[in-house]
C-alpha cells in the first residue's frame, strides 16, 4: 500500500477529514435534553393495541347490532320505545349496548386524534380539535351511559 | 395537483383512505345516534317521532350507506389486524384487500333487501 493511496481521502474535497470533519447528526429518536419528560411513556402503542382489540370485539358487537336493528324482523320499521324497552329489560343487551357504546367512542375518537393530529398542522389548531373532540366525547359517552343506567319503561 | 398529496397509490394507499373516509363518517353517525337513542328518558312520543325520520326513503338510503362503511371499516380492520399481528400479513395485504371487497359485496347484496324493501314499498307503493 503506498503512501499515494492513502492521501486520497485526506487531501481531496470529496471526503470527510481531520480538517474537514463530517457534521454530527443527531440519531433519529434520540432523546435529548428538549424531549419532554411526558413522552416516555408506551401510550401512542396501547393506543395502537387498543384500536385492534377493540376492533375485533366492535365486530362482532357492531354487526350483531345492526342485523338485530337493520334486517330482522322487518328492520328498521319495528323500532320504536317499545322495542327498545323490551331489549332493555334484559341485562344481557343492556351489557351489549353499554360495552358496545364505550368501545366504539374510545375506538372512533382515538381515530379522530390520529387523523387530527395528522393534518392540523398548526399547534393551535391541533389543540383545540382536540379538546373539541375531548368534550364531544366524553358528553357522548356519559350521557348514553346515563341512558342505558337510569332507562325507565314507565315513563 | 399540489405537491405531496398523493403517496404510492394503489390498493395498500386507497384502502387506508377509505378506512379514514369510513371510520369518520360512522363516528359522526354514532354521536347523533346516542342523542337519538338519548330521547328516550325524554318521553315514548319523543323517542317515536325522532325514528320516524330514520323510516324515510331517503334516510334508509343513508342506513345502507352507513351499512357500506360500516361493513368495510369491519372487514378491513381485520385486514389490519391480520397484516400487524400475522407473519405473512404484509405479504398477503393485497389478497386480503380483494377478499374483503368479495365478502363486501356480497354482505351488500345481502342486506340490500332487508335493509331498503320498506322505502321501495314507499317509493313505488306496495
Amino acid at each position: 500500500m503506498s503512501d499515494a493511496t492513502l492521501s486520497t481521502g485526506s487531501t481531496g474535497s470529496t471526503g470527510p477529514s481531520v480538517e474537514n470533519p463530517a457534521p454530527l447528526i443527531e440519531p433519529p429518536r434520540a432523546r435529548t435534553g428538549k424531549t419532554p419528560k411526558s413522552t416516555r411513556t408506551n401510550f401512542e402503542m396501547y393506543g395502537w393495541l387498543f384500536m385492534r382489540l377493540s376492533g375485533i370485539l366492535l365486530v362482532v358487537l357492531v354487526l350483531g347490532h345492526l342485523l338485530i336493528q337493520l334486517v330482522l324482523d322487518g328492520g328498521v320499521t319495528k323500532i320504536s320505545f317499545a322495542f327498545v324497552a323490551g331489549r332493555w329489560a334484559s341485562p344481557f343487551w343492556q351489557a351489549w349496548d353499554l360495552i358496545m357504546l364505550w368501545l366504539a367512542m374510545l375506538h372512533g375518537a382515538n381515530g379522530l386524534r390520529t387523523i387530527i393530529n395528522d393534518y392540523a398542522e398548526r399547534d393551535n389548531t391541533r389543540f383545540w380539535l382536540k379538546m373539541l373532540l375531548y368534550t364531544a366525547t366524553v358528553f357522548t359517552i356519559l350521557l348514553g351511559t346515563l341512558v342505558i343506567f337510569t332507562f325507565d319503561p314507565n315513563i | 395537483m399540489p405537491a405531496g398529496t398523493l403517496y404510492r397509490g394503489r390498493e395498500g394507499m386507497w384502502s387506508w383512505v377509505a378506512h379514514r373516509v369510513t371510520g369518520v363518517l360512522i363516528f359522526f353517525f354514532l354521536l347523533v345516534h346516542v342523542l337519538d337513542t338519548a330521547l328516550v328518558r325524554v318521553s315514548p312520543e319523543a323517542y317515536d317521532e325522532t325514528i320516524a325520520v330514520y323510516k324515510t326513503p331517503l334516510v334508509g338510503l343513508m342506513e345502507y350507506g352507513l351499512v357500506a362503511a360500516v361493513l368495510f371499516h369491519a372487514l378491513n380492520g381485520l385486514r389490519v389486524v391480520a397484516v400487524d399481528f400475522w407473519s405473512k400479513g404484509a405479504k398477503y395485504q393485497k389478497q386480503m384487500l380483494y377478499t374483503v371487497m368479495g365478502i363486501w359485496i356480497v354482505l351488500m347484496a345481502g342486506a340490500f333487501w332487508p335493509v331498503l324493501s320498506h322505502a321501495f314499498y314507499e317509493v313505488f307503493g306496495s
